[in-house]
């Protein structure tokens, strides 16, 4: 049990690279932290950083008050699951749980069997005591390399991207076990991810990282519906937010499809600004058609052509192509590539009803006050609200 | 089908090729020893007998020598083996200055001809008393086992994943503790081959064992089938020695047997990995 207090935390490798910089985070006892971000952000890193397994450049790593900084990973007393598990392919699986303990010494034997019969219980792991890691599937596998982090009384979990090597089914399995067993234990716990679901569905809060900086760190709830900026927005939510380029003409915001009128707090976050991206999730449209008459006002409606429609059973969705000018288009372009994507044309991602037959065209209408405006330059969020709930 | 039945052609005249001479020291082994003087030489023994072995068994000569070999090949190899281990774990885990230069340093000693060594080694040992002696063999045989053994293992640690040791470590493990309890299990067949590689240099090496060697204290039995003789002037001591150089390829060919597919992965690993 301890809380984890990162303070001006730098790495930086041989050539001056500054694969971490700066980063300031508080992990609250029996909190479930996540580190999010996509590929070399740094998240990975960071985790090393607290385990031990990475120096630390500058900064202050604090755990349950002591400063560890120069502490070897086996006096830090946490317990790590590696991507690849990392287990003792020497060793059965009851061994491999019970390394840990044995490495303690002083433990009587019974202890640790006990010990090691309680944590392969809770993860259904008993009747596979007996067998080599090399005979055991991906899952089982990866409930080891768990059962080896529980056995002892950790201060804290950290976890590396452990079910990047599950195919997708299982990886939704365990995924709610790991959060059931954390939220079972209280145990604080870093988890490192670049998969958003998780980082969604697991955390309590969320640390987005971009380029060894943390961009954004709040609840999954916040992050999704007030991102700090251009990145956190395009990286967080799944099919991700539309950026569209939008330009202030009068009392008009307006976008390649249609214009907005503005609304009363815009032109004071705006300030002189004339040509801004706008963020919209793919669930703030609707088909006009859907919408309760008494709502309408709130929004505009609109028609677009429809390139082509996903339905995936309990959700669909309609791709609208639009043309965009040339500066924004690349301002885009390089924050697509940023957050590994590729997304080769212009067009926005609608949510439509799943029953909807939309094929060709549509009418849509679009809920104004769920517009995110952004500086084009800095790719700050301009109508950020500051919530309360985290 | 046709070009694979002459690659079974072609493959039985190499086997049957590299074979001859094994089988021929076979069966001189086994002819009695008026068979070589016979004047009608033919392939196999008139009589087949294993008086030449028994005989062999009983001269003190080959006994010492054997047990020369032995003792030899053994300590040479425990200790290539295990300094070569902390070598080549350092090389794969550790980065140091001067690493590349100690690795291909390492390599020149190997490629160093051994002829060429023999004369100041010969003088040198006589000035420091070792000449004669089991260290004056032990110490050559490791200087050129060394590089081949080190960079055999260092490719054996390099397959290692780093988050085993790691893993170790977060549990708890000092860097001795993981070394001993996760690499070294790992390592194992690695260690193996390495051991099994440095024990065949030892024990088929002649040009030190004839050249560092004068009695019966250190020599070892490639450089004492030399000095056989015959039961009498008049008797050719060719079976003797033939059944003494039997005696001595027996544990390579066993081991050879046994570990082949380890020894080619040994050979292997430590040619493409380096």
């Amino acid at each position: 049990m301890a809380e984890i207090t990162m303070k001006n935390i730098v790495k930086k490798y041989g050539d001056g690279f500054p694969a971490v910089n700066d980063v300031s985070l508080d992990v609250a006892d029996g909190e479930f932290m996540i580190l999010v971000g996509p590929s070399g952000c740094g998240k990975s890193t960071l985790l090393r950083m607290i385990v031990g397994l990475e120096d630390i450049t500058s900064g202050d790593m604090v755990i349950g008050g002591t400063r560890v900084n120069d502490k070897a990973p086996r006096d830090r007393n946490l317990s790590m699951v590696f991507q690849n598990y990392a287990l003792y392919p020497h060793l059965s699986v009851f061994e491999n749980i019970a390394f840990p303990l044995r490495l303690r010494g002083g433990l009587p034997e019974e202890e640790i069997r006990k010990r090691v019969q309680e944590a392969a219980e809770t993860l259904e792991l008993t009747e596979h005591l007996d067998r080599k890691p090399a005979n055991l599937s991906g899952g089982q596998r990866q409930r080891v390399a768990m059962g080896r982090a529980i056995v002892r009384q950790a201060d804290a979990f950290l976890f590396d991207e452990p079910l990047s090597n599950l195919d997708a089914k299982l990886r939704g399995q365990m995924r709610m076990e790991i959060l059931r067993l954390q939220r079972r234990l209280g145990i604080t716990t870093v988890y490192v991810t670049h998969d958003q679901t998780e980082a969604m569905t697991l955390g309590d809060r969320v640390a987005v990282l971009r380029r060894g900086i943390l961009q954004q760190v709040a609840s999954p709830r916040e992050l999704y519906e007030q991102p700090v900026n251009l990145f956190v927005a395009g990286f967080i939510g799944s099919p991700p937010m539309n950026m569209v380029p939008a330009s202030v003409e009068g009392d008009e915001l307006k976008m390649p499809f249609t214009s907005v009128p503005m609304r009363d707090e815009w032109p004071a976050a705006i300030g002189d600004r004339t040509v801004l991206i706008a963020g919209i999730r793919p669930g703030s449209f609707e088909e006009a058609s859907m919408v309760d008459s008494d709502k309408v006002d709130q929004g505009v409606t609109f028609d677009v052509s429809v390139d082509v429609t996903e339905w995936l059973g309990n959700e669909q969705y309609a791709f609208v192509p639009y043309d965009a000018p040339e500066d924004i288009t690349a301002t885009l372009a390089e924050l697509q590539t940023e957050l590994d994507s590729e997304q080769t044309r212009t067009q926005m991602i609608v949510a439509v009803d799943p029953m909807s037959r939309v094929k060709d065209s549509a009418t849509l209408w679009l809920d104004s006050s769920r517009i995110h405006l952004f500086d084009p330059e800095s790719g700050e969020n301009l109508t950020r609200v500051e919530s309360s709930d985290s | 089908m046709k070009t694979s039945r002459w690659w079974t052609v072609a493959g039985l005249v190499i086997v049957a090729y590299s074979l001859f001479p094994l089988v021929w020291m076979l069966s001189l082994s086994m002819k009695p020893p008026s068979d070589i003087v016979s004047g009608e030489p033919q392939f196999l023994p008139t009589t087949w007998t294993f008086d030449n072995f028994t005989e062999v068994f009983s001269q003190s000569l080959f006994t010492r020598a054997l047990i020369n070999s032995i003792g030899i090949a053994l300590i040479a190899t425990l200790f290539a083996v295990v300094v070569a281990m902390f070598a080549a774990y350092a090389i794969a885990r550790l980065d140091f200055r001067g690493k590349r230069l100690l690795l291909s340093l390492a390599l020149g000693i190997a490629m160093f001809p051994q002829a060429a060594l023999v004369g100041p080694l010969f003088n040198m040992w006589r000035g420091l008393g070792i000449y004669d002696t089991w260290l004056g063999l032990i110490i050559p045989y490791l200087t050129f086992a060394l590089p081949l053994s080190i960079w055999t293992m260092s490719a054996f640690f390099r397959q290692i994943p780093w988050e085993m040791e790691q893993a170790a470590q977060v549990d708890g493990a000092t860097a001795w503790q993981a070394f001993r309890k996760v690499i070294v299990p790992l390592a194992a067949p690695g260690v193996f081959t390495t051991a099994i590689l440095t024990f065949f240099f030892c024990w088929n090496d002649f040009l030190f064992a004839i050249s560092l060697t004068s009695t019966d204290a250190a020599r070892t039995v490639p450089a004492a089938l030399a000095f056989f003789q015959g039961a009498s002037q008049f008797e050719s001591p060719v079976p003797y020695i033939m059944a003494a150089a039997v005696v001595v390829t027996i544990p390579v060919v066993i081991l050879v047997l046994a570990f082949q597919r380890r020894i080619v992965a040994g050979l292997t690993s430590g040619a493409v990995k380096g």
